[in-house]
């Protein structure tokens, strides 16, 4: 076990300058020049535009941009956006727990849902209720969330008026942020209804997010549990006279897991993709729409800084389910 | 019962919406997020509507709805006769807000309108690069820099500007957002405690709302300020809750979780002109869109084919496919919401078979030509690859071949002003100041060759005329000369006009008192809420 830690560390080594390395050069590889931006329509002299991109270092050869960068990291310092000229690492921080939130709601919902529909899906196979999860999940994998986002808006806000259309917090509320959880700070300022309107307004969006998790983790639980249903020991089990429920529940399902946790960690990218549209559609103040906006500006310290962060945080997450396979398959640690 | 509490969670902003027995909350869906609080450091109107459209005053403004010019902070001024020195009479008795993070203990006078303009003006200013990466757009934008020699302090009340050539626009740059007057005192006491960058996160102004608190990207929240010059505001509390999609929106307004949409879709617009519970008032944007021929390449130098083309341009059928509605044709190169707009002058009229034969005549035939159709969308111009095929549709029937090219937005900016560029570009203008010159001296002046003159056109009588309204300063003589400069730009027709936006604001039918503002902003103040 001790080397299998050892090795899954050490691999976060090179994967670290690895992504240190493609998110600097991204922002540099898209076409268009961040001082020309700023200035629009409007324009400036060539004079200003040499002094400009003086200033912001972007004079140099890009070899001595990316040491800066690299060697800033080291100290914490990953530059001030272009834009608001804040440090950047200060506002990734504002808005990462936001989407934090987000994202575990939705995956809890996703899990919850999709293991539950996968593995009843799986015993029934080839019933009406199989045929319909599979279907709805192939209808939810396609659905394009901007346009799923808008729909859930239109018919539960506009029409049946059950929940808020979009924020995180009703406006009547006012308390300055604790954690950054919504859920948490609305419970520690004590104020009346606050965790309600909170968790109202999380419905829709965790509903538009976990929607394509859903999806797959459901579709991956059924085929790994018809695998493992299929196999010796479980007929053994069931020869035995176990009871269905642990026959599915204990023997089986134990098994059926280790495709779906991993499907689970592969699924973190997802969800910050999707971030992007669910929180531009929900007025979510997250990274997703920050990194969005910072890409078409080309905020390149907001954009760089941003890659980094969120690929250490997919990192940390893939790891951890690294881990978690282990424990859950032994074959894995030794091998 | 669980999902009664929901409702009634999420219609408790309705609620408070309506409670107004004790205090009117104004709930404003506003597009974006703020780029900071210190309009000088930036060019965007989201950030405007923010800070200084609220937050701050300028020693002159624009009268609501217009652009004329009306005293601010300066109750009145004058100009030396020889156009070099304005002098500011400052009003007595402007407070500055008082917050939780800031008490002022005098009130506005000369020492704050001199530390606003040097700390833009003076590279050795401490508060020229008080925070990373700060430059003063908007300042230098407008040329102050070579304009603007100093600021001087005569007494507390009184403030003379010293030019370095006499400028007539000077006096509506001094009514921009980034001449909004900061407070000194303040300014002092954050570079007494190190934390300069302050000043653009937490502002301090004289304005009638007084900034409480900003959630990044979700709310920002304002008090109003009791002692403002002009009286209280109406509203107590004013909202900004940020919604960046147009359609998310329009929901909110419908719901009645906001009293005000700042840009509702085109789509939207028939919805909710039907709606009882809405209005939506309109006005011709302070913008031009327009196709800039390169008329230093033939044969688009002869301004007859220039014209030709024009004439084959069914601006009709761009209004209603690329505008949809939202939008009014253009007959010159400045909207009509400018004074010195000249009515009088006659559109060309649409008649592609007249404009087939100037073609003939002046001996072009079987002409291809390039259109850059821009990447971005614009007030101006919504869909400019929409545009350029309606454009492409409208030249071949007058035997026009034309192929649309397009290039990254910052490149498209920079390879449009190259006087030897192929092909007419479609870009516009959105207006900075209300004044006539910054749209005709910097989008067909002389000097913008090679720059922002993007049909690279230097006409030697339009110029004697813009450079001599420059320099005068009898508004009358002026109107005349820029009406004089619009025919002979109709007359040479270096661009096809296309269209002025249409702003359209949506609201709810119990908001009472707004004014489009001609430059695109939103103020609040002067807004109520009927009961």
């Amino acid at each position: 076990m001790f080397y299998y830690l050892l090795r899954r560390f050490g691999l976060l080594i090179p994967t670290f300058f690895g992504v240190t390395i493609a998110s600097f050069a991204f922002i540099r590889l898209l076409p268009g020049d961040p001082v020309l931006l700023m200035a629009g329509e409007r324009g400036l002299t060539p004079e200003r535009h040499a002094e400009l991109l003086k200033k912001f270092g972007y004079d140099r050869p890009i070899w001595e941009q990316y040491l800066d960068y690299f060697f800033g990291l080291f100290q914490g310092d990953l530059g001030n956006s272009l834009i608001t000229k804040k440090p950047v690492l200060e506002e990734f921080f504002t808005l990462f727990p936001a989407t934090i939130e987000l994202s575990l709601c939705a995956i809890i919902f996703a899990m919850i849902l999709g293991i539950t529909a996968g593995i009843v899906a799986a015993v029934k196979r080839g019933s009406w209720f199989d045929q319909g999860v599979m279907g709805t999940a192939l209808v939810g994998y396609s659905m394009p969330i901007f346009w799923w986002g808008l729909l859930l808006i239109i018919l539960f806000s506009g029409i049946l008026k059950w929940t808020p259309v979009s924020g995180r917090i009703s406006l009547i509320y006012f308390f300055p942020p604790v954690t950054g959880f919504m859920l948490i700070d609305s419970l520690l300022s004590g104020q009346k209804g606050a965790f309600s309107s909170a968790v109202s307004h999380l419905i829709l969006p965790t509903i538009v997010l976990g929607t394509i998790p859903l999806a797959v983790i459901a579709r991956q639980t059924r085929s790994a549990m018809l695998e493992v249903l299929g196999e010796d020991y479980v007929r053994t089990a069931r020869a035995k006279g176990l009871s269905p429920r642990r026959v599915v529940g204990i023997h089986a399902l134990r098994n059926a897991l280790i495709p779906v946790v991993t499907t689970i960690g592969l699924q973190v990218g997802v969800l910050l993709t999707g971030a992007i549209l669910t929180e531009t559609i929900f007025s979510w103040p997250g990274i997703g729409k920050w990194m969005l906006d910072s890409i078409f500006r080309r905020d390149y310290p907001s954009v760089q800084g941003g890659l980094l962060l969120i690929g250490l945080f997919v990192m940390i997450v893939n790891l951890i389910v690294d881990l978690l396979y282990g424990l859950v398959n032994p074959k894995i640690r030794h091998t | 019962m669980r999902s009664t509490k929901l409702i009634l969670s999420a219609f408790a902003v309705s609620a408070m919406m309506t409670a107004t027995a004790s205090a009117t909350t104004f709930v404003y869906c506003s597009e974006g997020s703020p780029e900071g609080f210190d309009p000088a450091l930036y060019t965007a109107g989201t950030t405007f509507d923010a800070s200084s459209k609220n937050v701050y005053n300028r020693l002159v403004e624009f009268e609501p709805g217009t652009t004329n010019i009306i005293p601010g902070l300066a109750e009145s001024w004058s100009v030396s006769d020889d156009g070099l020195e304005y002098t500011f009479n400052l009003r007595d008795g402007v407070k500055f807000h008082t917050t939780g993070y800031f008490t002022p203990t005098r009130d506005m006078n000369a020492d704050d309108v001199v530390y606003t303009f040097k700390r833009q003006l003076d590279k050795t200013h401490p508060w020229h690069e008080y925070t990373a990466g700060s430059a003063w757009e908007y300042f230098d934008g407008m040329s102050m820099p070579d304009l603007l020699k100093d600021v001087v302090k005569v007494n507390d009340n009184t403030v003379k500007f010293v030019l370095n050539r006499p400028e007539a626009p000077m006096i509506a740059n001094l009514g921009m957002d980034f001449a909004s007057i900061m407070s000194k005192e303040y300014a002092d006491q954050l570079a007494a405690s190190g934390s300069m960058e302050d000043m653009n996160q937490k502002p301090i102004g004289t304005g009638p709302f007084k900034f409480q608190d900003y959630q990044k990207d979700a709310v920002i929240r304002y008090e109003a300020h009791e002692p403002f010059w002009r009286g209280k505001a109406a509203i107590d509390n004013l909202i900004f809750a940020i919604t960046p999609d147009a359609s998310v929106r329009h929901q909110r307004l419908l719901a009645g979780e906001c009293h005000f949409n700042s840009y509702p879709n085109p789509a939207d617009l028939d919805a909710i002109r039907a709606d009882a519970n809405l209005k939506l008032p309109e006005q011709e944007g302070l913008n031009v869109g327009y196709l800039a021929y390169n008329t230093k390449v033939a044969p688009f130098d002869n301004p007859k084919v220039r014209k030709a083309l024009n004439m084959a341009i069914d601006k009709q059928g761009i209004l209603d496919a690329v505008f949809q509605g939202a939008g009014k044709a253009a007959k010159n190169p400045i909207p009509p919401t400018i004074w010195s707009y000249n009515e009088n002058i006659e559109d060309d009229a649409f008649d592609p078979a007249a404009a087939k034969q100037m073609l003939a005549d002046e001996g072009v035939s079987d002409l291809n030509m390039k259109i850059w159709a821009m990447p971005v969308q614009r007030p101006y111009n919504p869909n400019a690859r929409r545009m350029a095929e309606l454009l492409q549709a409208d030249f071949k029937e007058v035997g026009v071949d034309v192929e649309i090219v397009s290039y990254e937005w910052g490149e498209y900016l920079k390879r449009s002003k190259e006087e030897d560029r192929d092909g007419a570009v479609l870009l516009g203008w959105t207006g900075d100041n209300g004044d006539p010159d910054n749209f005709l001296a910097v989008l067909l002046g002389c000097d913008g060759v090679g720059g922002s003159n993007r049909a690279q056109w230097c006409n030697e009588e339009f110029e004697a005329l813009i450079q001599k309204a420059k320099v005068v300063s009898d508004p009358a003589e002026r109107t005349a000369l820029y009406e004089q400069a619009q025919e002979v730009f109709k007359r040479e027709a270096p661009w096809a006009t296309i269209a002025h936006s249409v702003v359209h604001k949506a609201m709810r039918n119990n908001v009472e008192g707004f004014v489009i503002d001609p430059f695109g902003g939103h103020s609040f103040y002067g807004v109520d809420l009927k009961q």
